[in-house]
């Protein structure tokens, strides 16, 4: 902490006020312009706020846009999601706790995988999901990014900061390893499943690549494909496009205000362990 | 007694799909860049052709690839310096302050970082909406008495919309993790500057800077292979248009493989792409260790 005046410090958190507004007018200007009519946002005379808030433009997505089985589609990928955060503390925790053939080898291929850039593996697992005939499925949609290495390696950090006492203890008791695991690891790892849980949320909610390959049938379309959808669909309609921006975008903003001290924390990239 | 079995079944799940979904398709990407595959061979394996090396030798003389191979870098080249520079301007500057006031800003750079790719880019366009009455940006230019700007349909601005939209979008967790390594520099090291009679500056500039060497080099790393990949902005906003202008090769490799079908082909980009990235992450690697000598 480098030491400041009072009246430098005014001036940063001024610099800075002005900068997050410059930052944040997208959204602003995204969600007043939801609430106007599209006749209002092409018309020459332009308004700050809407002239008459309209609900209008929600209504259609929902109504006319097939908006609600994109949504449910969206939550049943982000729930999917879910499996693939409790397979990463799984093996983060075998990492940690547990020596086995070929333990090293294995988690650096596991860090190996975050080299891969996704253009590569794109083409050879569509064509893998659809041998085993998975596209236009959940399953196909969520399997090829259920489980990451970031992840895996996170809760082996976190799982390595605990003292293997702890474990020893249940086991003295008679405890199975899965027992272990479940009942004294797990609830242990709260902290990390909160960080873990959140981006896994975000993810899922976010997610777009793969929905939109696998699913080339509409009614597997999540939100983000069929946003884009839309934007192809009513180019001009621009009310109707930040209406379905806006549902896209506002719950996460609001997650994330709630959860941000969580969220922060988790990128200590250099932390001593 | 710990089981000696029990690890095992810890890590199959998550081994056995990394395994499938990201070490073995680089095989089968590998393979079939040596083959014609299409949509045809997908349902009859037996039209499959072998080609040797012509899919390497025809995207080499690909116009558009050469074209997207340039784009890409002219995104690494314009995007990376400037999303460090405003990450760590403004981790910096958020450091400065205690007060919730400061915190909430950090809260403020974030949210572009975790906010639907596709919803925000659909927001940009509409900013970027060359038509005065629609577009803001054109908007608030033309009050200054700025002539309306074809921010994506000029082919020699519309790299530049893009890169905008992508700096906004990569501040946010690069911003994170500088505030996080900046907490931990000894508060002891700028006392002491500052007993030296240190100024500001030079307190940010010796001791600011050195300290944050690790984390600056493991955003550069991290963030010349996202951009690298740069595909979902020129997806969503532009095509890759107007006339290939916002092409980038990710994109070109997704437009080969899933619109065209030309799963061969689009294999062998990725490949390319694959090289590049390796080696621009090893280049980075070896010039931090010169600079650490």
């Amino acid at each position: 902490m480098i030491n400041i005046s009072k009246k430098l410090k005014i001036t940063i958190g001024a610099v800075l006020g002005l900068w997050g507004l410059v930052t944040v007018i997208p959204f602003l200007w995204m969600i007043l312009s939801a609430f106007k009519t599209n006749a209002e946002i092409v018309s020459t005379q332009p308004n700050l706020f809407p002239s008459e808030w309209t609900l209008a433009n929600f209504a259609e997505l929902f109504q006319r846009l097939n908006f609600d089985v994109y949504l449910v589609n969206t939550a049943i990928i982000t729930l999917l999601g879910f499996v693939g955060l409790f397979l990463n503390a799984m093996a983060g925790f075998a990492f940690a706790h547990y020596d086995f053939k070929f333990k090293n080898f294995l988690f650096i291929l596991v860090l190996a995988t975050m080299m891969i850039p996704g253009q590569v593996t794109m083409i050879p697992v569509y064509l893998l999901l659809n041998q085993m005939g998975l596209t236009n499925t959940y399953l196909g949609i969520v399997l090829p990014g259920l489980t990451g290495a970031f992840g895996i390696f996170l809760f082996r950090q976190f799982f390595s900061s605990i003292s293997e006492e702890f474990f020893e203890a249940a086991r003295l008791d008679g405890a199975s390893d899965f027992y272990v695991f479940f009942r004294v690891a797990l609830p242990l790892s709260k902290p990390i499943i909160a960080v873990q849980g959140i981006l896994t949320f975000i993810a899922g909610w976010n997610s777009f690549l793969w929905p939109l390959i696998i699913a080339n049938d509409q009614s597997f379309y999540t939100l983000s494909v069929g946003l884009q959808l839309l934007q192809g669909q009513h180019a001009t309609n621009f009310a109707l496009q930040m209406a379905g921006a806006a549902f896209m975008v506002v719950p996460i903003l609001i997650i994330f205000i709630i959860f941000q001290k969580y969220i922060l924390s988790g990128f200590n990239i250099s932390g001593g362990k | 007694m710990k089981s000696k079995k029990a690890p095992y079944f810890f890590i199959a799940p998550a081994i056995i799909l990394l395994l499938m979904f990201s070490i073995f398709p680089i095989l089968i990407a590998l393979l079939i860049s040596f083959t014609d595959m299409s949509l045809a061979g997908l349902a009859d394996y037996s039209r499959i052709e072998f080609l040797g090396l012509q899919n390497y030798q025809n995207i080499l003389q690909d116009n558009v690839f050469i074209q997207s191979i340039t784009n890409t870098l002219f995104y690494v080249l314009f995007g990376v310096p400037l999303v460090i520079l405003f990450s760590l301007t403004i981790a910096i500057l958020i450091n400065m302050g205690k007060t919730k006031y400061f915190s909430f800003m950090r809260v403020v750079f974030y949210s572009p970082s975790i906010t639907n790719i596709v919803a925000v880019a659909i927001v940009w366009a509409f900013l970027f909406n060359p038509s005065e009455s629609i577009g803001l940006i054109n908007q608030m230019l033309s009050t200054v008495g700025i002539q309306p700007i074809g921010w994506l349909t000029n082919t020699d601005v519309s790299k530049f919309s893009l890169v905008i939209l992508a700096v906004w979008r990569g501040i946010g967790i690069n911003m994170l993790i500088f505030s996080a390594a900046l907490q931990n520099i000894p508060k002891t090291m700028y006392e002491a500057a500052e007993l030296d009679g240190a100024t500001k500056w030079e307190q940010i500039w010796h001791i600011t800077i050195p300290q944050l060497k690790f984390s600056t080099s493991f955003v550069t790393i991290t963030t010349i292979i996202g951009w690298l990949q740069f595909f979902e902005e020129p997806f969503v906003m532009t095509d890759g248009g107007p006339l290939n202008s916002t092409m980038s090769v990710a994109l070109f490799i997704y437009r080969n493989g899933f619109q065209n079908n030309q799963f061969g082909y689009a294999a062998a980009g990725s490949l390319l792409l694959f090289v590049v990235i390796i080696a621009a992450t090893m280049i980075q690697l070896r010039l931090q260790r010169r600079g650490q000598n």
